[in-house]
């Protein structure tokens, strides 16, 4: 049985020591806002936040959580950062299939609690989830307008 | 998929076979049966009984039913049932904008949701589908005359109640009002009693000058829930006590599993419901996704010899090389696919002969939510499933022979699609759905399978890999008098679609080929129909995706061996075509002017590449920018032009032309589905590279609505793309790139 600190609540989960935090949040936790796309930690759809950083939660097993705050796209609007970047998302008019979009919004509020004014080498840097949509220049564009 | 004419559906007399799916090996479920099973569909059940009760019975023609369409709850929110499924192209909020625009509601005030089957929804010639970028074009005058009717029916409820004629009423957002007396009365209160009444024919439709909604960029109804995790997928269905599935099919395409060495060990795992055969595939059921996956993967799988009959099956040997080598092999005379003028005797007198193949790769649909499918028999006889689907009636005919049931019995959901790209038609044992099915009946509980991604890339119908031989006969003055293009293959229209569409020249093989708008005088195309051994499928602007890429590089060469400027030379062809040249010399204007190149420009030479398409009934002209660096090709910039008649909205419009262009240039850029040795490389995104961030290009595009009969937006910005890439390459380093991916050339610098 483990005990994990997700949005700020403490949950439990009776998992195997292996089970990557993505299938606790989706399958045991019932949080399905984070997505699976390729287990492999390549496309980011599945990314959360790790103590405030963006972390892909396929790769990392629930032995490792350990006291770790995680934040999933379920608590993004809660977060002053996450808020503003739903809505430069909402404005921009980002997401088509949407598929990847909890991943990208979680990304991107990432890279701004982390630098509020990024350069675009650094958007470049930090917003790597894949988005089989095409969504790249819409989602560069939020990312800007939720630092501005 | 141009040209889905009308179909006559009583044409479409076989049905399922008779020993129902589950008994069918995966070979035969793909080779025998698959075809048949798609006319199940074709004849909607509404029909069958319409026909056995006479002509009386017939089911009220497709998009007129209000009801079946609209529910409006009291507080004046309009839930709409819409014949289509979402998938990322914008399609609900384009139904809310047509629907809302005549029945004078807010489209922000709809929910749009996929219908369940219906014969009402029978929108796309008869058919329901979502694809061939279809929805909006085949829909939108009957979704227009399905608002002004309903709009009428509260008119004339409101008439009732306020005792007043239904003239001396008007409408405004959502609400009937009398200005006369300043009464009104919202469609929340008028709903209930108003969608009951006869609808009325011929209920005049707003003029289109006034048109508030349609043809403005109306923000999208779901981006909220999409940027905040609450939109539902397939993925994320979840029922009391279901069982999660993982399954591993056969390593070679169309072999069988013959023993499982180690299946107690693997039934005693942790969390292990039980281990189950399936066609082609074994799985297990357990109490979670993660565990049912760890057991399948341990489980030793002893698997039938793959068939040794070279290219009619997937053979130990077989390679995707070895495919192409086969087409290009080919000597046999094909059919003619568009005959003008007498190329021969063109030929024949030709200054210059030019000769070139083209070929392009099998492709994965790679879209990012992962296939899967959740069945629940019901204490009642019936059976839910929960489906990535794109046509939900053909759907629920299979899964009622799966299961054994009537269509009836089986309640379809077709949740929002995370992507689809033509990845969830009916493609036999590449959908998980009558896995899920054969599981649910197998352990009594609801069963969801999921499949990894690995098993996605591995079972995923492919867009078949092509090959066309190109020629081409030019004048003195290097204009070109005959072309021939002799095309070898398949298309997947013949394969999912035969027995409805019975011309033997696939029209998915060969679209991009034929029907070119330059004038050419003498023209000479045949097809040959090969077919592949591997399960083939519709990809995004399907037949297009590649044959534009061969053609439009073509006509550059043409162009190089008549000594002209490529961009020039089309102007000359299109000289008798006002729309197309008014839309190459839009997307000039576009860039700036068009300027072939090289030219210097930061960080090293561009150059510049055009391309010409017409898919879906729109028309696109597109230019690339393009440069090298350390021997990769890069994209800079990216302008097309868009004619598909007419619109309903720009934003959305723009955003999928984009998202196609992504997808096209993803294509010509890096991606292959390469077998050898009888199966498939690349399991996952790290060896099936897909576009990212770093390689999106600026994406400027223009739309240009002549006025011409509307056309479709979700495939057409793909197809010019890949040529505009490589014709720009040409103009750069004046290397010909002839096969694709771009990835697998040698590209010789700037
Ligand atoms: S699912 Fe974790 S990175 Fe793709
Ligand atoms: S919006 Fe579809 S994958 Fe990104």
């Amino acid at each position: 049985m483990y005990e994990i600190n997700v949005n700020g609540e403490t949950r439990k989960a009776d998992v195997d020591p292996g089970t990557p935090l993505l299938w606790v949040l989706r399958d045991t936790l019932g949080m399905t806002g984070t997505k699976y796309g390729c287990g492999i930690a390549q496309c980011g759809a599945c990314t959360v936040m790790v103590d405030g950083t963006a972390l892909r939660s396929c790769q990392f097993p629930i032995e490792r959580v350990g006291g770790a705050r995680i934040t999933t796209i379920e608590a993004i609007e809660q977060d002053e950062v996450g808020r503003k970047v739903v809505e430069a998302w909402v404005e921009a008019q980002v997401p088509q299939c949407g598929y990847c979009q909890s991943g990208q919004v979680m990304a991107a509020t990432a890279l701004l609690k982390e630098t509020p004014k990024p350069t675009d080498q650094d958007i470049a840097d930090a917003m790597t989830n894949l988005c089989r949509c095409g969504t790249y220049n819409h989602i560069a564009a939020a990312v800007r307008q939720a630092a501005a | 998929m141009n040209d889905l004419s009308p179909l006559d559906m009583s044409l479409a007399a076989p049905l399922v076979p008779n020993e129902g799916v589950a008994n069918l090996s995966r070979r035969r479920f793909l080779g025998g049966a698959a075809g048949a099973l798609v006319l199940a569909v074709s004849l909607p059940a509404a029909r069958v009984r319409a026909q056995a009760e006479g002509a009386g019975a017939l089911a009220p023609k497709p998009g007129t039913r209000v009801p079946a369409f609209l529910e409006i709850s009291p507080d004046g929110r309009v839930r709409m049932f819409s014949a289509f499924v979402e998938g990322g192209q914008g399609i609900n909020t384009a139904m809310a904008q047509i629907v809302g625009e005549e029945l004078d509601v807010n489209p922000a005030r709809f929910e749009v949701e996929c219908a369940p089957p219906s014969p009402d929804h029978a929108l796309v010639n008869g058919l329901r589908m979502t694809g061939g970028s279809f929805s909006t074009r085949s829909s939108y005058d009957a979704m227009r005359r399905l608002g002004a009717t309903a709009r009428d029916m509260m008119i004339r409820t409101a008439a009732g109640r306020l005792k007043v004629q239904d003239s001396e009423l008007t409408t405004e957002d959502g609400k009937v009002v009398h200005a006369a007396s300043g009464r009104s009365i919202g469609y929340g209160e008028l709903a209930a009693e108003a969608l009951l009444l006869q609808p009325k024919q011929d209920v005049p439709l707003r003029d289109p000058a006034s048109f508030r909604y349609i043809r403005k960029p109306v923000a999208r109804l779901d981006v909220r829930d999409k940027s905040t995790g609450r939109a539902v997928y397939a993925i994320d269905q979840k029922v009391d006590g279901m069982l999660y599935a993982a399954v591993t099919h056969a390593p070679v395409f169309g072999t069988e599993p013959q023993a499982l060495d180690n299946e107690p060990a693997v039934k005693a795992m942790p969390g292990v419901h039980s281990v189950h055969r399936l066609p082609g595939a074994v799985a297990v059921a357990a109490d979670s996704w993660w565990r049912a996956r760890k057991a399948v993967e341990a489980l030793k799988v002893r698997w039938s010899e793959p068939l040794r009959d070279r290219l009619s099956a997937v053979s130990a040997s077989f390679s995707s090389q070895e495919m192409l080598a086969a087409l290009k092999a080919e000597t046999a005379a094909g059919l003619p696919s568009e005959t003008e003028g007498d190329a021969d005797a063109a030929f024949a007198t030709a200054a210059k002969v030019i000769e070139a193949d083209y070929d392009a790769p099998y492709l994965a649909h790679a879209q990012l939510e992962p296939p899967s499918s959740l069945a629940r028999f019901n204490a009642d006889g019936t059976l839910d499933l929960w489906v990535p689907n794109q046509m939900p009636e053909l759907f629920q005919a299979v899964a009622a022979k799966t299961a054994g049931l009537l269509p009836e019995q089986v309640k379809i959901h077709s949740p929002m699609l995370g992507g689809f790209f033509g990845r969830h038609f009916m493609y036999g044992p590449s959908n998980p759905f009558p896995q899920a099915i054969l599981l649910a009946k197998a352990t009594g509980k609801p069963v969801k399978v999921l499949w990894s991604r690995e098993e996605e890339f591995l079972n995923d119908a492919v867009r078949p890999l092509s090959f066309s031989r190109f020629r081409a006969g030019l004048g003195p003055d290097g204009t070109p008098t005959a072309i021939s293009v002799r095309t070898v293959g398949e298309g997947p229209i013949a394969r999912w679609f035969g027995a409805i569409f019975k011309n033997p020249v696939d029209s998915s093989a060969v679209e991009g080929i034929v029907e070119k708008p330059y004038a050419i005088p003498n023209r000479k195309m045949e097809f040959l129909k090969v077919p592949h051994p591997v399960n083939i499928a519709f990809w995004r602007s399907v037949g297009h995706s590649m044959n534009d890429f061969f053609y439009e590089s073509f006509l550059d060469e043409i162009a190089q061996a008549g000594d002209k400027d490529p961009y020039e030379l089309r102007l000359a062809l299109l000289k008798e075509k006002p729309r197309h040249l008014t839309l190459l010399k839009a997307v000039a204007d576009l860039s700036g002017g068009w300027k072939r190149g090289p030219y210097d420009a930061e960080g090293g030479k561009r150059a510049r590449g055009v391309a010409m398409a017409s898919p879906f009934g729109s028309e696109t002209a597109t230019i690339a920018e393009v440069s090298i660096a350390d021997g990769e090709a890069k994209v800079h910039r990216l302008w097309i032009a868009i004619d598909p008649g007419s619109i309903v909205n720009p934003a959305i419009v723009k955003a999928q032309v984009e998202s196609a262009a992504a997808l096209g240039l993803s294509s010509a850029l890096f991606e292959q589905v390469v077998y050898k040795d009888g199966r498939r490389q690349a399991k996952n995104y790290d060896a099936y590279k897909i576009l990212s961030r770093e390689h999106m290009p600026e994406v400027h595009v223009a739309i240009v609505e002549s006025g011409a009969p509307m056309g479709g937006i979700g495939e057409p910005g793909l197809p010019g793309v890949p040529p505009a890439v490589t014709n720009a390459l040409a103009a750069l380093t004046g290397q010909r790139i002839r096969s694709l991916p771009i990835a697998n050339a040698k590209l010789s610098g700037a």
